[in-house]
C-alpha cells in the first residue's frame, strides 16, 4: 500500500506527546487541517495494513511486571519448530532470528520473578536448550519515538 | 519525581496470585490495574476515547486522564502515541549490536550511545560468562544492511570503542512482535 502525505504524518508526527484532552484525534485533525472523521479512519487503515501497532502507551520495561531478554542457541533443523512453540507461550512478545550462534531470541514478560522462572524453566524442559537470560540492568535510551524517512525507501 | 513502580502484586486482578498484604490504603490499585489492561493494546480509535476507556474500567473521563498524565510524569509510561512497526514501514534490517564495556564506563557510554537517533533501545543487561560475555546492548533499525552497518561503524567510532570486544547481531525472521500482556 503506497502512503499519503497525511498518512505518513500521522505515522510520524504523533509517536509522543499525544494529546491527552477529551477529543485526542480532533487536535490532531486540527493539526494536520482535516476533520476528526478523516484521522480516525486513515489511523484505523494504518492500524489494519499492520504499519501502525497501536496508539497508546509505551510502558518502561520493569515497572510493570518482571521480564528478561532470552535467547536459545537452536540446531538448524529444529530452529522453526523451536521458534514456533517459543511464540505459542502467552508470555513472549517479541521474537527474534538472529544471526549469531544464539539465533533464537525472545522477551519475556510476567507478573512477578518467580513466574518468570517457571516460564524460563519450562523452556529449558520442552527444548533441552540451556536458556540465555538476561534481564535488564539499567535503560539508557529514552523513548522520543523513530524519526521515518520517507524520502528514499520504496514506501 | 521517580514515583513508585507499579508492581505486580499492588495489582491482583491482572496478575492473579497469592494476595498481596496490604498495610496502607490501595483504593486506587483496582482501578490503576483495570486501566492498565484497557490500555496496554492501545487507545480506542473513537472521538471521545478516554471516555471510552473509563466507561470500560469504572472510572470518569477526567480521571483516566489525570492516572495517565501520572504515571507520564513518572515515568511508567515511557511515551503516548503512534507506536509503528519499523517491518511494515520498510526498516527492514535491525541488527543488535552489544559491546563488552568496562563496568566503570558502561554509565557514560550508554548514555552517548543512546541519544544516537538510529539507536532505538540502548539497555545494560549480565554477562554471562564465557557463553556471553556483553554488557552493553543497542537496537539499530534501518532500511537496509549496508545502511546499518554504517551506522554501527560511525557509533563505535564516535564512542570510542573500536578496541571493545563486540557483535551485531541482524536479525532474519521475525517470529512474533506484539506489545507486552501482563498477567
Amino acid at each position: 500500500m503506497s502512503l499519503t502525505p497525511l498518512q505518513k504524518r500521522l505515522l510520524n508526527d504523533f509517536q509522543r506527546g499525544f494529546p491527552l484532552s477529551p477529543q485526542p484525534f480532533q487536535a490532531l485533525a486540527d493539526a494536520l487541517g482535516v476533520d476528526e472523521a478523516e484521522v480516525l479512519e486513515n489511523l484505523r487503515t494504518l492500524s489494519d495494513s499492520q504499519m501502525v501497532s497501536r496508539v497508546g502507551p509505551v510502558f518502561a520495561p520493569q515497572r510493570v511486571g518482571s521480564s528478561t531478554l532470552a535467547a536459545l542457541a537452536v540446531p538448524a533443523e529444529r530452529l522453526e519448530a523451536v521458534a514456533a512453540w517459543i511464540s505459542d507461550l502467552p508470555e513472549v512478545n517479541h521474537n527474534y532470528e538472529r544471526e549469531h550462534r544464539y539465533n533464537l531470541w525472545f522477551v519475556l514478560t510476567a507478573a512477578d520473578p518467580e513466574r518468570l522462572d517457571a516460564v524460563l524453566a519450562r523452556i529449558e524442559r520442552h527444548t533441552g536448550l540451556a536458556v540465555l537470560s538476561l534481564p535488564l540492568l539499567e535503560d539508557f535510551h529514552i523513548d522520543l519515538g523513530f524519526p521515518l524517512d520517507f524520502g528514499s525507501g520504496p514506501t | 519525581m521517580s514515583g513508585m513502580p507499579l508492581r505486580a502484586v499492588d495489582f491482583p486482578a491482572v496478575f492473579p496470585g497469592p494476595a498481596p498484604v496490604h498495610c496502607g490504603t490501595h483504593s486506587d490499585a483496582a482501578s490503576d490495574l483495570r486501566l492498565l489492561a484497557a490500555i496496554q493494546h492501545g487507545l480506542p480509535l473513537v472521538p471521545r476515547p478516554y471516555a471510552e476507556l473509563g466507561r470500560q474500567t469504572g472510572l470518569s473521563e477526567a480521571e483516566v486522564i489525570e492516572r495517565l498524565e501520572r504515571w507520564l510524569e513518572t515515568g511508567i509510561i515511557k511515551r503516548l502515541g503512534v507506536v509503528v512497526r519499523h517491518r511494515k514501514l520498510g526498516y527492514r534490517a535491525n541488527a543488535m549490536v552489544v559491546f563488552d564495556v568496562p563496568d566503570a564506563q558502561v554509565g557514560a557510554i550508554g548514555a552517548r550511545l543512546a541519544a544516537f537517533a538510529c539507536v532505538t533501545l540502548c539497555y545494560r543487561r549480565p554477562r554471562r560468562g564465557e557463553a556471553w560475555p556483553y554488557n552493553l546492548f543497542c537496537m539499530i533499525h534501518g532500511r537496509d544492511r549496508a545502511t546499518v552497518e554504517t551506522q554501527v561503524e560511525a557509533l563505535t567510532l564516535a564512542c570510542g570503542l573500536e578496541a571493545i570486544p563486540r557483535a551485531v547481531l541482524f536479525s532474519r525472521r521475525c517470529f512474533k512482535q506484539r506489545g507486552a500482556v501482563y498477567r
